[in-house]
Formats: structure tokens, C-alpha cells, sequence
């Protein structure tokens, strides 16, 4: 029998450092899409907590129990991230494996917020995006979903979630604004 | 020349830079404009049309005549106004529009002809027959005249584009807008805080006056000081808010790095987008000009600017100074001058009433200065006393100011009109015109030190209160109210040219003459004589012009009007507009799983859509593309090929209604479709024109996968969300892209069997053409699909992504083992153009169905979308252009793709074109050239000659028309 080595969507690309800022790619474990099926949501949501702990999330909201996360992703869907999708969920909600479909990754530090300023169109400031929040937006050219892990309270940080096949330029477009936030952070 | 123990500039340090080749040498603090005037340069530039002599004439953005470029080759900047360059070690500058010298301009032979060169002249003189226009004279003219040219080099500069957001923006950073920035964020609300200059402080660093207590520019330090302390507060020196665009976004530039001799990563400039719930225009006041005769001799400068350089750079053109005035606001420019140890040697006010307010200097109330004398600078000036009486005095400086103009241009970024206010004689935002926006201080026509201190708190403290927060003004420090008293002068009466708009070359009779020829609107005024026109959108002339207009039409000036305020305010470079979009930053790339194999192969990568995918994968000794072509086509006839297929679309649908819903959306027939089947279908648009078509499989009960092509994959996303929300919401099915999830391989030819029998964990068994199935590959589950593009018997194997390099790898190391090998899209090209198989060539939108041969694809049983609008009058039938193959009469002949079609004996013309090729190949398999097309009533016509015209490449051949399928019609090789 062969044997097939698994790859990561940055590979050697990542981490990388540039001031206080660094990047590095994130692995979630499963991620799975659910999207309840007609009238199901609230089903969803119970099946969700009792298997998870973790509810269906209104829209722009990430949850995290301990190492399960939940993030809204769209209109009437969810990402899961973390477990396996519990077999109760599979009457309720269309679940679809997208454990291999995007590129995470983690922007912290303190200049984080003023290099996706370069890139995403939204506020991202504290208040205006606390950690629990998330949402589908632009980075460059590329649609992203951008949350605030529940988990990430003492730094700042960001967790991206792009096409797989965009990693490479998703890493680049990043290192870009955290070198010119670098660099003006030096210019004072 | 330097005026000791004046100015805010560093005399500790030197800073070294270049002007016209020549070092010159300035302080840390000091703009090129207030570093050249230092030492003794008051000639800056060349005017546009007569390229007469300018010098600088303003300290501000404002600035009409000292443009230089900057930097050199690709690195350099033209039109930059040298009021607005901080020098730095290294700094190389130049003039403009001069040649071959600033000092010696062989186009000032220009002004000698200016008599015959007013406003309009080019328009009546230069017509001609034809084209004369526009292929002689106006290169000729646009040649001799302009402003700084660009490099022709690509741009070697970076830039970049930033968001930010606020609860109130303030616009400005003088008194007003510290003191609106202070309250605000007192208040709790967060705030943005630009300013144009490098330095907050605003007319406080140019004047000489107390706030608080203390020298106005210290007291605007430690107030930014304190703001730059606090959390909710963000600074943005050097930034310039150049529009106010809808929802509270304004459109700001910073020049983030330009001043810097080794920027580093920095860029040169960022363009900010600023998203406010409130904004505060605290932009202060632009003086103005009075038009008299020679008035644009370098030397001649506003009363503002003259005292500022000499407040806050220490530097004056001159020992002997006057100044001219139609306000008391001119006097502190005397007042200061004197107090410097400067020889005042006339306060000239054109009021009679007026008093002197500036201590012991020779005062001429009722005056008037009327003419410049002079060349390349200034030597003195002629002044007219009111019975008639002549005078003249040697000055190499003047200061002039006919008033202040509130900078009000943001307030009418949105169609609103400024308001007359007779008081000023000036221009005052209409207030409300820009949701959210109010103004402050100056720029709403308050302009002593007090009452801008007192608008802004109030204003700032307003603006955050809107947002719910609590809200006291801030203590107001004691500040300067002396009362601003005008009477209106906008230009002096006399012979010779008195120059309103210096960036155009525009005077008094300029204006005049407009009104005479009837350019009475002030909008036609403005292209009559291109007043307001070019980098400084007449910001210190179209007051004054406007005035004249309506003094020689007879109307009053709030009926005149203004010309349309339309963003931006200052120049911005279109390189910091689309910052991010050069080069390969125009779209992200896409890259397979398989893209670093493939470039290790050295395959040439062609775009499909954002997707990159390897042409063909050479080989030692291979002389081109072609003959690796015919080796991978050949590979695949013969052996077994790995094509990496995770390009194509994938949209994986659940739910109990998938059957009916793809019965909808695609025209044949889906819900009969049995678990581990596959089917081809066709999509049509809403028109009836094929949209896309692709493979759907059902997996299990529940679950469907449906491809796309690589082009289309996002459209047909889209439609199908569209179908479901808006056509049959009733539908209970959820569908979601796989297209990254899963790596998808084609391992097509007759030894594809072979090489999957030994790869997979399990013997493949029973498993015929359209068969699809889960299958296991080093205990990976996987998803196997027997489809075929080729022709040959095929597979599409699918893994997670994560596996995708490594299967690609094992796929093609065994594929070589059985004589094949990856294969790229030019032989997957021509292995379905032998196989008379369409891509987006045919499907381009404008074909249907019936055209490409499918119409029995259309089911009778059920409606789908496009159904009705395909079965219009004129989409079926023989004067349809049908898809057809063709083939060269005599076998050799060249095919080429987007050629016409025309009968044998027919003229190659429009008018006969019978239809046209889509796709062209040589078929190593039938050694011969292949193409696709349609032709009229094509499917009729097979055995019939054609003759193909490539007007564009110029080739013509004779073809015979076939049916499409020109390789294994009967389908064998890919069932057996």
C-alpha cells in the first residue's frame, strides 16, 4: 500500500516574523460547513450544543469551547471547527468536509490591526470587532473570512481563513502591509 | 536670505539637496520653497503658456508656480509643489516647463507674442482642413506649453491603501481643529485628526502670536502632544483629506514616506480611506491674490505667506519689503517684517479709511500698488496715490492680500454650492451639504485666533455628542480677536497684464474678453480661458475671476456662482489610487496542489481564469511547444496521462429536492439519475444561450457533486444561489463550492485501468463508463469518477487537498513507468478537439443548444431555465450557424481559430461570411489539422467545401466540412 504525505495550504511559507507581528499558519483540526436544512436551525443549534457545546452562531459571531469553534460563515451557514461533525447533525444540516478547502492562518501583534487595515475593507478595531466576531469580507482582491478567536483575549490577533489555493498569495499580500507597518512603526 | 533667530527650522543641522544639478543646502525643517528662497533663488518655474518667470507665491498646497519634479528615471515625481517637498539629504529637484535652463528659457520668446496669444487665440487661429488639429496643431501647442512630464519609465515607487474608521474626523490641524479634536476625545468618541503640513498648528507656525500665554506654534505643539498621549486618538500628520465621498468616507493621502531620504518598506505615499460617523472641517483659509499689472514677478508673493516664511522658516527674498493690502489682516505682515529688522518700505491699503496697524512704517492708505517691475525678480514697484499721483520704490519683496478664502471645497464634494457671505466678501460652506460634516474656524469664515479655538471646541464637542457621548467644550486658552475688516479689490485699474491665475496664465482682460465673446456663464468662462484649471484648481484665483466676471456681465457675484468643487482637493497620484493592483497584485493567484511539480518540470503556466495551469510539460531535446504537445497527445491515445482537473468547479448539493432542482437548472433530466452514476448536462442562461456544462454525480442518496468548467465556476455558483433563493425557495436542498477541498486527477488512456489497479488499496472491479464511486488510496478515502474529456477510457480520482502533491507525485511516477506522464492544456485541448468536445470556445455565450448539436439534450418531459427563450423564432433551424469539424481539402492546409467561413467562389466579405472556427489544433492522432466552428446550416452540409479566411493572420484554406467528432465517432475506446 502507498503511502500519501499530507501537505499544509503554506507550507514552508510560514511563519514569519516582521516587527512585532507574526504570521503563522493554523491548523483547526475538521472543518466542517453546516447548513440547516429547511426549518432546521434551531434543531441544528440544539444538536450542536448537545454534541459540542457550542450553538448555531447568529450572523458575524464566532464561539469557542475549549477546542471546538464555531464561526457564522455566510448566509444560513456555520463553519465547525475542530471535531468531527457529530452523526446526529447529518438529518439536520447539510455538512460538507472543507477540512482541506482553506488556508488559516494567524496575524498577531500589535501592528495586526494596522496591516489588515491595508487589505480589508471593515472595521477591525477592539470595539468594533471584539473577539467572538467574525465575518466574510475582501483582503486585497481575495474573499476571506476574517474572526477574533474567543480564545485570543490577551494579544491581539486575527485568524484568516482564504482559498487554499491562495495561500501563496495571501502570505504575500500579508507580509507586504506587516513590512510597511513595520516600517513606519521604525520611521516613528 | 536667512533671517537670524527667526523661524522654527534646525540651524544645528545642514541638509544637503540638489535643484537643477546645483547642491544647495537648508535645514531639517525646511521645505524646498523656504530652503531655495534661503539661498537667494526666487526663481522656482516657468509659466504654462508665456513661460514667464515665477516664484514661489504661497507657503501651502495651494501653490500655483513652484513646481518641480522630483527624483529621477523611474522614481520620479512631476508637479510637485515645492511649498509641500521637506528637504532631506539626498533630495534632487528640478524646474518644469522650461528648456534649456530656469535662468535662460528659449519659450519665453512666448511672452513677447503674448498679445496675440490671449484666451481663445488657439481656437480661432489654429483651424485647418482635416485633421490639422489634432495631428499638427495640438501637439505643436501642447508641446510648448504644460507642466512637468512624467519619466515614460514604469513607476519604481511604491505606494499603498489603507481604511481606517472614527467616530468623528477632523480635518484640519490648527486651532480649530486641535481644539475640535480635544473636546471630542474628551469626550470619549474616537478620533482622527489631519493635517496637511508636517507640523499640527496650522496659521499658528506662520504667525507671529500668543495662545495661552505662550508663542501659538508651542502651544499647538504640547496640544498635540497631549492628543497624541491619548488611546482614542490618531495623528495623521502629512495627510491631506482630498474628497468627501458617500457614507461618511473620505478620501485622505499621506505622504507617509516621501519625505524620508531612505524610506525603506515605507511607502512613498498611502491613500486612506476614512470611514467617519462625524468629520469637522477645520481646513483653515486660502488668502488671495489683487490683480495688477506684472503681479506675477517672482518676489510678489500673499502677505500670508511672506510673514509665514519669515515666522516659521526664518528666510525673506529680500531687505526691503512692502506690502499690499485690502484688509487689516495685511498689516501684521508689515508689523512682523519690522519687528525682524526688515526695511518696510511701504504698508500700501487700497481703503481709505484704513489705520495703521503695524507700528512705525511708511503707511499709504487709499493707495494703490499698480504695476511690478522687474524680471527674474523683483526690483520695485510702482504705487498710485488716490489724486492720480504717481510713486515708485525699490522692493525685491511685496506681500499682497486681497482677503481670505474659507477652504470650504470638501463641503461641496457632494453637488452643494458655497454661499456668498457680503461681510467677507467671501465664500462660506453651506452647511448640512455633506451629511455629518460641519466647519470650524477659518474654513466657515471665522478668522481671528479666538474664535477658532471657540468653534472648534464647540464643533468637536457637538460632533461627539451627536454620537451619544457626554460632551463640555474645552477651556478655550486666550487668544488674539482682533476683528478681520475688508473692502473688497480685485484688481487694479491700468494698462498691461495683471495675472489672476498664475498656474494658467490667466489675467484680467482674459476674463473680460470672455465675457465679451460671451462666455458669460462662469463655467464657460472657465474653458474659455482654463482659469481654475490644472494642479491648483484656482484655489488662489477663481474668487477674484468670478468677481471680475460678474462686475463686466452686470451681475452680482453669489449669482455668477462658482465652478463645480469636485474632488480631490490636491493632486493624487493614480498610482496611490490603485496602489496594491500593479503587476501581479492585479488578482490573486490560484495555485493547484500539483503547481510546484509542474514548475519543477518547467511547464509553461497559462491563466484560466485566476487559476494557473501548466501548458505542457517539456523535454530534453524538444524544439517547441507543438512537438511536446504531440508527445502528450500521443501519451494518452497510447499509454495513460495525469492531468491535474481540480481546476474545474465542484459544488457538492444535499438535501432531499437536489433531483428536482438540478432538473431545473439544467435542460436535461437529473432526478432519475441512480447513486454512483455520473451524467453530462448542459446549463442555459435565462436568454436560452448554453451558459456552462459539466459533469454531475450522485454519490449516495444525498449526495451530488456537481463540475463546472474552470471559467465559469463562479458564475454558476451564483446562478444556482440565484435559482434557489429567488425561483424555488420552496426546493429543500444546501450546496456548497469543493472546488479547494478536493485535488482532482485525470489519468486517461488505455493503460489508466492498469495504473489504477495498482495504486488503489482495493481492485477496482466492475466500474463502466459514468461510474463514480468512494475508493481508497493508502487508506486516504478518496472519490473516483470514470469520465472521460480524452476520448480514451478515463478517471478522475479526487483526495483532500492536503494529499493532492503527494497523489500527483505517485500518479505520474507510475504513469512514467507505463510509458506515460503528465500532460498539459494544449494537448487537453487537442485531445477534445479530436473529439469534437466543447469548451467555453463554443459555449461563448452567443450559441445554444441547437447550435452545438444538443438539442435533443433539451428534455421534452420538463421545464428548465432557458427552456422557453431557446424556443424563440430564429434560434432553431438551417439559418442557424451549426457546430461542424473541419478539415483541410488537401490535408495540410494551416486552420487557425476566429477565422470566417465563406462558400467556395464567394467574396471574402462580411456580407457572405457563413460562419466561423472556434478551435484549431494539429491531430497528431489523425496527422492532420483538426478545427471546430459553425457553420450555417453546418450540420446539414458535412462533405461540403468551405474556404476559411483569417483576414487577421492572413491565411485562407480550403476545408471540408465534417461532423465534430473526427476521432472514435462510435465512442469504443472509451467504454471498452
Amino acid at each position: 500500500m502507498i503511502e500519501l504525505a499530507p501537505a499544509s495550504p503554506c507550507g514552508d511559507l510560514l511563519p514569519l516574523q516582521v516587527g512585532d507581528m507574526i504570521l503563522a499558519e493554523l491548523d483547526l483540526g475538521s472543518l466542517t460547513l453546516v447548513a440547516p436544512f429547511a426549518g432546521q436551525v434551531e434543531a441544528t443549534s440544539d444538536a450542536l450544543h448537545d454534541a459540542h457545546g457550542v450553538g448555531f452562531p447568529d450572523p458575524g459571531v464566532a464561539i469557542r469551547v475549549w477546542d471546538t469553534l464555531c464561526l457564522w460563515s455566510g448566509r444560513a451557514q456555520a463553519l465547525l471547527a475542530g471535531p468531527e461533525p457529530d452523526a446526529a447533525l447529518a438529518s439536520l444540516a447539510a455538512l460538507t468536509d472543507q477540512s482541506d478547502g482553506w488556508a488559516v492562518v494567524r496575524l498577531s501583534g500589535a501592528g495586526a490591526t494596522d496591516a489588515l487595515a491595508r487589505l480589508v475593507p471593515i472595521d477591525l478595531r477592539p470595539g468594533a470587532f471584539p473577539p467572538g466576531s467574525a465575518a466574510r469580507t475582501l483582503l486585497g482582491h481575495m474573499t476571506v473570512t476574517i474572526l477574533r478567536d474567543p480564545a485570543d483575549v490577551a494579544e491581539t490577533a486575527f485568524t484568516i481563513l482564504a482559498f487554499r489555493s491562495m495561500a501563496t498569495t495571501l502570505v504575500h499580500e500579508l507580509e507586504t502591509a506587516m513590512r510597511r507597518v513595520a516600517a513606519r512603526a521604525e520611521a516613528g | 536670505m536667512r533671517i537670524e533667530g527667526r523661524g522654527r527650522i534646525d540651524r544645528t543641522r545642514e541638509v544637503k539637496f540638489l535643484f537643477d544639478g546645483v547642491v544647495r543646502a537648508g535645514h531639517p525643517g525646511d521645505t524646498l520653497a523656504s530652503a531655495l528662497m534661503a539661498s537667494g533663488q526666487m526663481l522656482m518655474g516657468r509659466s504654462f503658456k508665456y513661460h514667464r518667470p515665477r516664484g514661489v507665491l504661497t507657503a501651502g498646497s495651494e501653490e500655483p508656480n513652484a513646481l518641480v519634479i522630483t527624483g529621477h528615471g523611474g522614481r520620479a515625481e512631476p508637479n510637485r509643489r515645492a511649498t509641500m517637498v521637506e528637504i532631506h539629504d539626498g533630495l534632487e529637484a528640478r524646474s518644469q516647463n522650461r528648456w534649456p535652463s530656469l535662468d535662460f528659457d528659449i519659450l519665453s520668446l512666448n511672452d513677447r507674442f503674448a498679445p496675440f496669444l490671449g484666451a481663445g487665440f488657439y481656437y480661432k487661429t489654429f483651424m485647418g482642413p482635416g485633421k490639422t488639429w489634432e495631428k499638427l496643431f495640438e501637439p505643436l501647442i501642447r508641446g510648448a506649453a504644460g507642466l512637468g512630464a512624467l519619466s515614460g519609465a514604469p513607476n519604481a515607487e511604491t505606494y499603498e491603501k489603507a481604511w481606517a474608521f472614527c467616530d468623528v474626523l477632523v480635518i484640519g490641524g490648527g486651532p480649530a481643529g486641535l481644539m475640535a479634536a480635544l473636546s471630542a476625545a474628551r469626550a470619549g468618541a474616537d478620533v482622527i485628526l489631519c493635517e496637511e503640513d508636517r507640523d499640527f498648528g496650522g496659521r499658528l507656525l506662520a504667525e507671529d502670536e500668543q495662545v495661552g500665554g505662550q508663542p501659538g506654534a508651542d502651544w499647538a505643539a504640547a496640544l498635540a502632544a497631549e492628543l497624541a498621549g491619548m488611546d482614542n486618538v490618531r495623528l495623521m500628520p502629512r495627510t491631506t483629506v482630498t474628497g468627501a465621498y458617500d457614507q461618511g468616507t473620505y478620501g485622505a493621502l499621506e505622504r507617509s514616506g516621501q519625505h524620508l531620504a531612505e524610506p525603506g518598506d515605507l511607502p512613498r505615499e498611502c491613500f486612506w480611506r476614512i470611514v467617519a460617523k462625524r468629520a469637522v472641517l477645520c481646513a483653515g483659509a486660502l488668502e488671495r491674490h489683487i490683480a495688477f499689472r506684472d503681479n506675477d514677478r517672482p518676489g510678489v508673493m500673499m502677505a500670508g505667506a511672506l510673514r509665514a516664511y519669515l515666522n516659521r522658516w526664518g528666510t525673506v527674498p529680500g531687505r526691503q519689503v512692502a506690502v499690499f493690502g485690502n484688509n487689516d489682516d495685511a498689516h501684521r505682515t508689515a508689523r512682523d517684517m519690522a519687528a525682524a529688522g526688515l526695511e518696510v518700505v511701504a504698508l500700501v491699503d487700497s481703503r481709505h479709511e484704513a489705520e495703521n496697524l503695524a507700528g512705525d512704517v511708511p503707511f499709504y492708505p487709499g493707495w494703490q500698488v499698480t504695476r511690478a517691475h522687474g524680471g527674474s525678480a523683483l526690483e520695485a514697484i510702482s504705487l498710485r496715490a488716490p489724486d492720480g499721483g504717481e510713486r515708485r520704490l525699490a522692493v525685491q519683496a511685496l506681500g499682497v492680500s486681497g482677503g481670505w478664502n474659507p477652504t470650504l471645497h470638501l463641503t461641496c464634494h457632494q453637488g452643494a454650492k458655497p454661499l456668498w457671505d457680503d461681510r467677507i466678501a467671501a465664500f462660506v460652506p453651506p452647511e448640512g451639504a455633506v451629511p455629518g460634516l460641519t466647519s470650524a474656524g477659518a474654513a466657515r469664515g471665522s478668522f481671528s485666533t479666538a474664535a477658532c479655538l471657540r468653534e472648534g471646541a464647540e464643533v468637536g464637542a457637538e460632533a461627539a455628542g451627536a454620537l451619544g457621548y457626554a460632551t463640555t467644550p474645552a477651556a478655550l486658552p486666550e487668544a488674539e480677536d482682533a476683528p478681520y475688516r475688508l473692502r473688497r479689490l480685485w484688481a487694479v485699474e491700468g494698462k498691461g497684464r495683471a495675472w489672476l491665475d498664475f498656474q494658467n496664465d490667466v489675467t484680467v482682460k482674459d476674463v473680460k474678453q470672455a465675457a465679451q465673446e460671451n462666455f458669460r456663464s462662469v463655467e464657460h468662462m472657465k474653458r474659455y480661458t482654463t482659469q481654475g484649471m490644472a494642479t491648483d484648481q484656482g484655489k488662489t484665483s477663481s474668487v477674484a475671476a468670478l468677481a471680475i466676471l460678474a462686475d463686466v456681465t452686470g451681475r452680482a457675484i453669489p449669482e455668477t456662482g462658482t465652478t463645480t468643487f469636485r474632488p480631490p482637493y490636491t493632486p493624487v497620484a493614480i498610482a496611490a489610487m490603485g496602489a496594491g493592483g500593479e503587476g501581479p497584485g492585479f488578482a490573486p493567484r490560484r495555485l493547484t496542489t500539483s503547481h510546484a511539480a509542474s514548475a519543477a518540470r518547467r511547464a509553461p503556466m497559462i491563466e484560466a481564469g485566476l487559476w494557473y495551469r501548466p501548458s505542457y510539460f517539456p523535454q530534453k531535446g524538444e524544439r517547441d511547444w507543438q512537438v511536446a504537445c504531440d508527445r502528450e497527445v500521443r501519451m494518452v491515445r497510447n499509454s495513460v496521462g495525469i492531468c491535474d482537473v481540480s481546476t474545474l468547479g465542484k459544488i457538492e448539493l444535499q438535501g432531499p429536492d437536489v433531483g428536482r432542482f438540478l432538473d431545473f437548472v439544467y435542460t436535461n433530466t437529473f432526478s432519475t439519475l441512480k447513486p454512483g452514476r455520473v451524467r453530462y448536462g448542459l446549463m442555459l442562461r435565462e436568454d436560452g444561450f448554453v451558459m456552462d456544462d459539466g459533469t454531475t454525480a450522485r454519490l449516495d442518496d444525498n449526495r451530488w457533486v456537481m463540475t463546472t468548467t474552470t471559467a465559469a465556476a463562479g458564475q454558476v455558483m451564483r446562478h444556482l444561489d440565484w435559482v434557489h433563493q429567488a425561483l424555488m425557495p420552496q426546493l429543500d436542498l444546501r450546496f456548497a463550492s469543493v472546488t479547494e477541498q478536493w485535488a482532482q486527477f485525470a489519468v486517461a488512456g488505455p493503460k489508466s485501468r492498469e495504473l489504477l489497479d495498482g495504486l488503489l488499496d482495493a481492485p477496482l472491479g466492475d466500474f463502466p463508463f459514468m461510474a463514480c464511486g468512494p475508493v481508497s488510496i493508502g487508506g486516504i478515502d478518496a472519490r473516483l469518477f470514470r469520465i472521460s474529456f480524452s476520448g480514451e477510457e478515463a478517471y478522475e480520482i479526487a483526495v483532500p487537498a492536503r494529499y493532492g502533491a503527494s497523489l500527483f507525485h505517485e500518479l505520474v511516477k507510475r504513469a512514467e513507468a507505463l510509458g506515460g506522464g503528465p500532460y498539459g492544456m494544449e494537448a487537453l485541448n487537442v485531445l477534445r478537439i479530436e473529439k469534437g468536445h466543447i469548451t467555453h470556445a463554443e459555449i461563448h455565450g452567443r450559441t445554444t443548444a441547437f447550435d452545438c448539436g444538443f438539442e435533443r439534450m433539451v428534455s421534452a418531459q420538463k421545464d428548465c431555465i432557458g427552456k422557453t427563450m431557446a424556443a424563440r423564432p430564429g434560434l432553431t433551424g438551417p439559418e442557424r450557424e451549426q457546430m461542424v469539424g473541419l478539415r483541410p481539402v488537401d490535408g495540410l492546409g494551416r486552420l487557425t481559430a476566429g477565422a470566417f467561413l465563406f462558400n467556395e467562389g464567394d467574396p471574402a466579405d462580411r456580407i457572405h461570411a457563413q460562419g466561423y472556427t472556434t478551435s484549431a489544433c494539429h491531430s497528431p492522432t489523425l496527422g492532420l489539422p483538426l478545427a471546430l466552428g459553425f457553420l450555417r446550416n453546418g450540420r446539414a452540409r458535412h462533405g461540403e467545401r468551405v474556404r476559411m479566411v483569417d483576414h487577421l493572420r492572413g491565411v485562407e484554406t480550403l476545408c471540408e466540412v465534417t461532423d465534430p467528432v473526427a476521432y472514435d465517432p462510435e465512442g469504443g475506446r472509451l467504454r471498452d
